[in-house]
């Protein structure tokens, strides 16, 4: 089996997010960079076919040399080769018809993706890259089974689970249930030697052309401090919400 | 980068170019560190807990998992099942991997360290075959046996004996070994032990099986004060067998052994307190940002914020020093290596010649990790004495820190006559800058002003002043006593002192630059806070202890001369504000919640 895993590389959750050039691009300045967690999950799955099945893993990303460590990582973690798409991702649709591209010269059984990517959290690159390339897809899968041709899927739905059976070809979009927090691995020592020899290949954008541009960028407004109300006094409370929260 | 000789830096004008910083990292070590740090947040920190109930199976667990990372051998060359990485990478893992407990950071330590490298730089091609895969894969963890119960920093007094069997197969192990890390998970121990009435001992390795004891036991676990989970016993010999080929190196050479492994060990403790350091300072500025106390957080207060500065301070002096050593090590070894040396000679002259770096950090960084800890414990107020918050068991470990890995007075002690030695040998020539010191006392000092506009310029002349303010003592110390000076302990230790300061305020003056240089003033601008802050507290310390050491060695006129020149040599051009520098950095560690340098 070819499993092509699309690791995007974002903000840690824990960086101090602003913006600059107006409000118009994101200031990375010293702001640590991760494998997307949705993704991290998809690779894990991948590295278990891999070891139980067999199968063997590309990585890829769309992005500039600045991502290269992520996709180091991918390949410490057990990914055989990775491919980067020179050029910065900047709206789905343009990612996804990147990834089309390596999807259609790699001729891949299964592409994993997370379901959304935790820095503009989109959502939309795996099901476009399914419709690109022509795959099945099903999206935000917690579980992942593959025999032969047929892969069994299952969804959160509300209040239960759906069981889907679909045939490879086939994108999945994942989140956490595809393996757990615990099943996530640190990449070891060799793993991380062993990165710096594997083929990390870069391909030229088919196109730079992207149908959304960023007017501006918004940070929530800052929360105000906690007040609190004694339960005696309900009076206060309302007083409160009526002229200083003005919600009723 | 130019290369300096060890102890050199005490006569050598250095750049910031001459030294590696932390912030050089490649994107291997990035990776290198971001995954012992996922290791300790995962399979360490949540248990702290278990390890202050002296859960000394957890510690061997998470030894085992060290060992499956890769973390056991960074250093040791992939033919022996090692990882083959150089020195640096050593000490970052080193690094990372003993932040959480002293427990884990002990076993590793003793482990990797004085476990490992005995054999590593002392064994034959058979036994490194034998054993370092073991040892790297955590297959089987190491101990070292040198202290007894009548020798411990007079370590080569010890009473244990060896004595060749009667078919001249075998050693005959008896003794009693003391204080033995690991021991009650070690199957790989070296022992120290005296043939017949040799001046030296001599080292074997002894691999022990709990089937076949083969006339070891072991102590009950000790009841210690802090590094609740580490494991540490008595070891007893009782004609324990060892055969003749596991003798390590040569008969009498266990001493030298046993030293120049502890080289290691010390700056790998060095590194072993350094996250410690940090991780405390995020978890002291955590609390103290939500703790309010007169309807604020405490984080406010200007006292609270002196620690913090002070804490991050010495923190950032520990990297800076830590690293630097670690990479003219490295450095020297691939010089070596290039040159056709083996990788274990150059290893040993590495470590060896950098003896004095390795036993300055040592000092520094455990009372560091002591100091972080204790302000920790202050901050955090009642709840720092608490066993419900981490300041309390950061506290009781970091102070083993201070004694294992030879005494910080013995460390002290070796730092000056270390010294001396090597200028006795003619490796390295203090005399003569000493005597220039000495005469230039006499001498008329200059009236002009220099130009200290570039950053951080004046600092740099000042730590070339305290390097003359300490060949002043350490000269006239040697020129009045000569071959006793042993006899002056007090004496040695404050120039020991002023030694210590100039190699940490030096190494962080030079980070701070080089971090400028890639950076901007206004991004490093708290690392120029800490290099002045850092200077400013080693200014003092050079100036009381000066102090101290003149009043011992000279009198009268001469005493007066040379009081005058150490006042020139520790007083500023524009004074430093060490409270608005202070402000500087709290702010900034405040602002970001955690140590963030
Ligand atoms: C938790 C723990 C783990 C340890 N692990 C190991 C291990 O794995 N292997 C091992 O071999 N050892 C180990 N040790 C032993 C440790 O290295 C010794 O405790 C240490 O070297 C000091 O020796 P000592 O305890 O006999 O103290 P002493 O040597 O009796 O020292 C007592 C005091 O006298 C001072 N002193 C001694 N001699 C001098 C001198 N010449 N000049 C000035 N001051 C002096 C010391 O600095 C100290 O303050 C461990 C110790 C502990 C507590």
């Amino acid at each position: 089996m070819k499993i092509l895993v699309c690791i995007s590389h974002v903000p840690d959750t824990t960086s101090k997010i602003n913006f600059k050039e107006n409000d118009t691009k994101f200031d990375n300045n010293g702001v640590q960079f991760v494998i997307n967690p949705y993704d991290e999950f998809a690779l894990t799955r991948a590295m278990w076919f891999k070891e139980k099945q067999g199968a063997t893993i590309t990585a890829v990303t769309v992005g500039n040399t600045s991502t290269e460590p992520t996709l180091r990582k991918a390949l410490a973690i057990g990914a055989d080769d990775a491919i980067r798409v020179n050029t910065e991702a900047i709206d789905g649709l343009q990612v996804a018809k990147e990834l089309a591209e390596v999807v259609k010269n790699g001729s891949y059984n299964l592409v994993l993706a997370g379901k959304e990517s935790i820095d503009y959290n989109g959502g939309m690159v795996p099901g476009m890259l399914a419709a690109l390339v022509d795959y099945n897809f099903v999206n935000a899968c917690i579980g992942l089974e593959i025999e032969g041709e047929k892969a069994t899927i299952s969804r959160e739905i509300d209040g239960g689970k759906e069981i889907l059976s679909a045939n490879l070809p086939l994108v999945i979009a994942g989140q956490k249930g595809l393996v757990e927090e615990k099943d996530l691995r640190i990449p070891n020592m060799r793993g991380i030697m062993m990165a710096r020899k594997k083929p990390l290949s870069i391909l030229e954008p088919i196109s730079t052309k992207t149908a959304t541009t960023t007017a501006s960028f918004e940070k929530p407004a800052t929360k105000s401090a906690c007040k609190i109300v004694s339960t005696e006094n309900i009076g206060e409370l309302v007083d409160l919400l009526h002229n200083e929260a003005k919600v009723i | 980068m130019a290369t300096i000789k060890g102890g050199e830096f005490l006569i050598k004008e250095l750049k910031s170019e001459d030294i590696f910083i932390s912030e050089e990292f490649n994107d291997e070590q990035k990776m290198m560190k971001e995954a012992v740090i996922d290791f300790i947040d995962r399979e360490v920190w949540p248990y702290k807990e278990r390890f202050e109930n002296k859960d000394y199976a957890l510690t061997e667990e998470v030894m085992r998992k060290a060992g499956e990372m890769g973390f056991l051998g960074v250093s040791i060359p992939e033919k022996y099942g090692g990882i083959g990485m150089g020195f640096v990478s050593t000490m970052l893992v080193t690094d990372y991997m003993s932040s959480a407990t002293g427990s884990v950071g002990t076993a590793f330590g003793a482990h990797t360290g004085i476990g490992t490298m005995p054999i590593f730089l002392y064994g034959t091609e058979d036994q490194k075959n034998t054993y370092l895969p073991l040892l790297t894969s955590g297959e089987k963890f190491g101990a070292y046996c040198l202290t007894e119960p009548g020798a411990g920093s007079d370590a080569n007094s010890g009473k244990t004996t060896a004595e060749l069997t009667a078919d001249g197969k075998h050693y005959k192990i008896n003794g009693q070994k003391m204080w033995i890390s690991n021991a009650g998970f070690a199957e790989i121990f070296i022992v120290f032990a005296r043939i017949e009435d040799d001046k030296n001992i001599t080292a074997f390795i002894m691999v022990f099986d709990k089937e076949n004891p083969n006339g070891v036991t072991l102590g009950a676990e000790e009841q210690k004060l802090g590094i609740h989970a580490s494991s540490t016993r008595q070891v007893f010999f009782s004609d324990t067998l060892i055969p003749i080929e596991n003798m390590l190196s040569e008969r009498g050479k266990g001493f030298k052994i046993a030293m120049n492994s502890l080289n290691v060990g010390r700056i790998k403790l060095g590194a072993a307190c350094l996250d410690a350091s940090r991780r405390i300072i995020t978890e002291a500025v955590n609390y103290g940002n939500e703790r309010k106390q007169f309807k604020t957080a405490i984080s406010n207060f200007g006292a609270i914020q002196k620690k913090y500065a002070e804490m991050s301070t010495k923190t950032f002096a520990i990297d800076a020093g830590c690293y630097r050593a670690a990479k003219d090590i490295q450095n020297m070894i691939d010089r070596l290596l290039a040159d056709g040396k083996s990788h274990q000679d150059a290893e040993l002259a590495a470590f060896q010649e950098y003896a004095i770096e390795c036993a300055i950090i040592k000092v520094y960084a455990s009372e560091v990790s002591q100091f972080v800890s204790d302000e920790g414990i202050q901050i955090f107020g009642g709840m720092g004495f608490s066993k419900d918050t981490p300041m309390e068991s950061a506290w009781r470990d970091a102070r083993i820190t201070r004694i294992y890995e030879g005494t910080n007075e013995i460390n002290r002690l070796l730092t000056v006559g270390m010294l001396l030695k090597k200028a006795m040998k003619g490796e390295i020539d203090v005399i003569t800058p000493a005597m220039e010191v000495g005469n230039s006392l006499m001498g008329i000092p200059s009236f002009e002003t220099p130009d200290f506009s570039e950053i951080l310029s004046e600092e740099k002349a000042m730590v070339e002043k305290l390097k003359k303010a300490f060949l002043m003592v350490a000269g006239k110390a040697v020129q009045t006593f000569g071959m006793e000076l042993d006899n002056h302990q007090q004496l040695i230790l404050a120039a020991a002192e002023i030694m210590i300061e100039i190699y940490m305020a030096e190494s962080a003056i030079l980070k701070a630059e080089k971090i400028v240089k890639s950076t901007s003033e206004k991004e490093a601008e708290c690392q120029i806070a800490m290099a002045k802050l850092n200077l400013f507290n080693a200014v003092e310390t050079a100036s009381s202890f000066g102090k101290e050491a003149i009043l011992y060695v000279a009198e009268g006129d001469e005493q007066r001369m040379m009081l005058m020149g150490l006042k020139r040599f520790t007083k500023y051009v524009n004074n430093p504000n060490p409270i608005a520098l202070r402000k500087v950095i709290a702010e900034k560690v405040i602002a970001e919640n955690k140590y963030c340098f």
